[in-house]
């Protein structure tokens, strides 16, 4: 026992006199999740707050333009910028300079509504409502086509959404204009009758509740655990330069001609490491919590979710810790584990679907992630935070982290022995 | 107290033996010398009786105990000097002795005790808290000398102890491991310092491709050795003025 607590104090000075490093170690994950939640934050603001410029060809000046103009003013997401030439968006829109531009075709608004009375004319006839000779059967109308152009340096996702929103919108002038079709067709009088357009379906969010308080994801409940985790993970770069380091100068070589254990060797890195992870977690939660307002960030909400969200931090800073010692038992230079371990901790990030859920991966991608010790570790932290779950519907994810630790630990321990063996 | 049967150790890839068929038998008390040019097989023997490194063939006892069999007790009864600096830079003299004394069951205050007595011995006792990486060369050689003798083995090794120190410094050591010698602890040294070895050692064994070619007392060595003045003399004539390098 007093060896292992030898170890530890022997590793807590080595940790302690590297200033530098032990600074990068607890700042740099902060600047890590304050710059990315920012950057989410800011984006998710710039789509509800700040208008996105969007340039405009009214080549048809008519009822639908018009709507078109009124739908993307209430959406308060557009600034729009009317231009004359389609031409000169293109270009514009191409060059970067703005992100999207609108053409709306020349007639549209007439042939529009020449084509649903057209076919309003056509169903009241079917009930004897109407004449069978109309101005609107008589003249051929042909389709007619709203260009977009976007920037080609633009998310798909966000193009998407934004091809969406105008289809959507461009639907509903679509409906309306063939209610009011309805509506002039049927009744003399505009005011005796009129269709109800008002959306008649819904759609309502239901969150998950912690007791009896409603639990919003916003930004902060993504991306601190995240980035916490990602933290907790890249222990792995420095506990495997503290190990190689100790094989270059020799005194690996002393501890082996000592008589103490490998496996003591390594739990008092363990106990050291794994006291780093925890200080990281506690320091991102504190930021989360209290300076992420003050950034005008959303708040972390951590009421009722701190041992949960403890639990999984200590379990994923033994998976962690355990990587560490496999790579700095295998590696044999700085040069070997510096490289690997960060690419590595990266690879292990995108697996655990830190940027892309993991949903959204292909099948093999995501049995790859299904083994990946930080998508345990991600789930576990969004069952808590996101989903209010607690110490039992972390268990399985847990149980797992700890596993990876035993097998990671036990390989080391192993390799070392068949290595070294005298 | 170290008895060597039949020892050989041949690296892997390697065609040809570092150590073989080596026969020794160092008595307690003996201040041994282990002489060789580059590649004979020093670090090699030295590296297999401190057991890091697994020998091909062979077998030795130290205190009447096999090496196979007895890892751990070996382990206590003996004391190695590595070539290198083996110490952490960035801790100080102290944390370093502390640690290492840890690590062979010393703890409280026989530990701060022997430190403290082993650093006033060298001569390092007011540099005790301060970081080893800004010791010099012979500071440093002192410290790596105390943390393998802390302990108190019943044998210690030292691989090249003196190499790159000022005269000062070596004084200090070869004194000291004197010192310890007569406090019963047998040593077994490696060195190319031969007129350092004439004089401290009580045996020697000069060593060439791995196998023992002459050994005996140094001034029995010379003595029989005709136009030998000293023991630099008798090491060149058996093992040749030609270079050694191979890998």
């Amino acid at each position: 026992m007093y060896k292992l607590w030898a170890s530890i104090h022997k590793e807590f000075l080595l940790l302690i006199r590297d200033l530098g490093g032990l600074t990068i170690l607890f700042v740099m994950p902060l600047v890590l999740v304050i710059t990315i939640t920012l950057i989410q934050d800011s984006s998710f603001k710039s789509v509800q707050q700040t208008k996105i410029p969007i340039l405009i060809v009214d080549n048809d000046k008519g009822m639908i333009s018009e709507n078109i103009f009124e739908g993307l003013r209430n959406q308060k997401l557009f600034e729009v910028i009317v231009k004359e030439k389609e031409s000169e968006v293109e270009k514009l829109v191409f060059k970067g300079t703005y992100q999207l531009a609108i053409v709306i075709p020349k007639n549209l608004s007439k042939d529009l509504e020449l084509k649903i009375s057209r076919n309003v004319e056509g169903v009241l006839a079917g009930f004897g409502f109407e004449d069978d000779e109309t101005s609107a059967t008589k003249i051929e109308i042909s389709t007619k086509e709203v260009r977009l152009y976007f920037d080609p340096a633009l998310q798909p996702s966000f193009k998407t959404s934004i091809k969406s929103g105008i289809d959507k919108m461009i639907s509903k002038i679509e409906t309306e204009s063939i209610y009011k079709a309805f509506q002039e067709q049927l009744s003399d009088d505009d005011s005796s009758f009129t269709f109800n357009s008002e959306k008649f379906i819904t759609f309502n969010e239901i969150t998950p509740k912690l007791k009896e308080d409603e639990v919003l994801p916003n930004s902060a409940q993504h991306n601190v655990p995240a980035w916490t985790l990602f933290a907790i993970f890249f222990i792995i770069v420095p506990l495997s330069i503290n190990m190689v380091k100790e094989k270059s100068q020799g005194t690996f070589v002393r501890l082996r001609t000592n008589p103490v254990s490998y496996s003591i060797v390594l739990a008092g890195k363990t106990v050291v490491f794994l006291s780093v992870c925890l200080i990281q977690f506690f320091l991102m939660v504190l930021i989360g919590v209290y300076l992420f307002p003050v950034l005008e960030l959303p708040t972390l909400s951590v009421s009722g979710k701190l041992f949960p969200a403890f639990i999984v931090a200590l379990f994923s800073g033994l998976a962690a810790v355990g990587l560490g010692l496999l790579l700095g038992t295998v590696a044999k230079s700085q040069e070997q584990a510096a490289p690997f371990g960060a690419t590595f901790v990266v690879v292990l990030a995108a697996l655990g679907g830190v940027w892309v859920p993991v949903f959204m991966m292909p099948t093999i991608m995501q049995f790859t992630s299904s083994v990946s010790p930080m998508n345990w570790g991600l789930n576990a932290f969004y069952d808590v935070f996101l989903r209010s779950g607690g110490l039992l519907e972390i268990l399985p994810d847990i149980l797992l982290l700890f596993l990876f630790f035993l097998v990671t630990t036990l390989i080391s321990i192993i390799y070392n022995t068949k290595k070294n063996a005298v | 107290m170290l008895h060597i049967q039949k020892l050989s150790k041949k690296y892997k890839g390697a065609d040809y033996f570092s150590v073989s068929n080596l026969d020794l038998e160092i008595l307690k008390g003996e201040i041994f010398g282990v002489l060789g040019p580059n590649g004979a097989g020093k670090t090699t023997l030295i590296s297999m009786l401190c057991s890091l490194i697994k020998p091909t063939s062979g077998t030795f006892t130290i205190n009447n105990l096999d090496y196979t069999n007895n890892k751990k007790e070996l382990k206590q009864l003996i004391g190695i000097v590595p070539q290198e600096y083996a110490l952490y830079p960035s801790l100080t003299a102290y944390e370093n002795l502390s640690y290492f004394g840890s690590m062979y069951g010393l703890q409280g205050k026989v530990l701060k005790e022997r430190i403290h007595l082993y650093l006033e011995k060298m001569g390092l006792l007011e540099f005790a808290n301060k970081k080893i990486e800004i010791f010099s060369g012979g500071m440093k050689r002192r410290i790596n000398l105390i943390a393998s003798i802390l302990h108190q083995p019943k044998i210690l090794f030292l691989d090249e102890p003196t190499v790159g120190v000022d005269v000062q410094s070596k004084n200090v050591i070869i004194d000291h491991l004197k010192q310890l010698n007569k406090e019963g602890t047998t040593i077994v040294y490696t060195s190319h310092h031969l007129n350092e070895a004439e004089h401290f050692c009580s045996r020697v064994a000069i060593i060439d491709n791995g196998k023992i070619i002459l050994k005996g007392k140094p001034k029995e060595l010379i003595s029989s050795n005709e136009k030998a003045h000293n023991l630099e003399d008798v090491f060149i004539r058996y093992t040749g003025k030609e270079l050694r390098d191979h890998v």
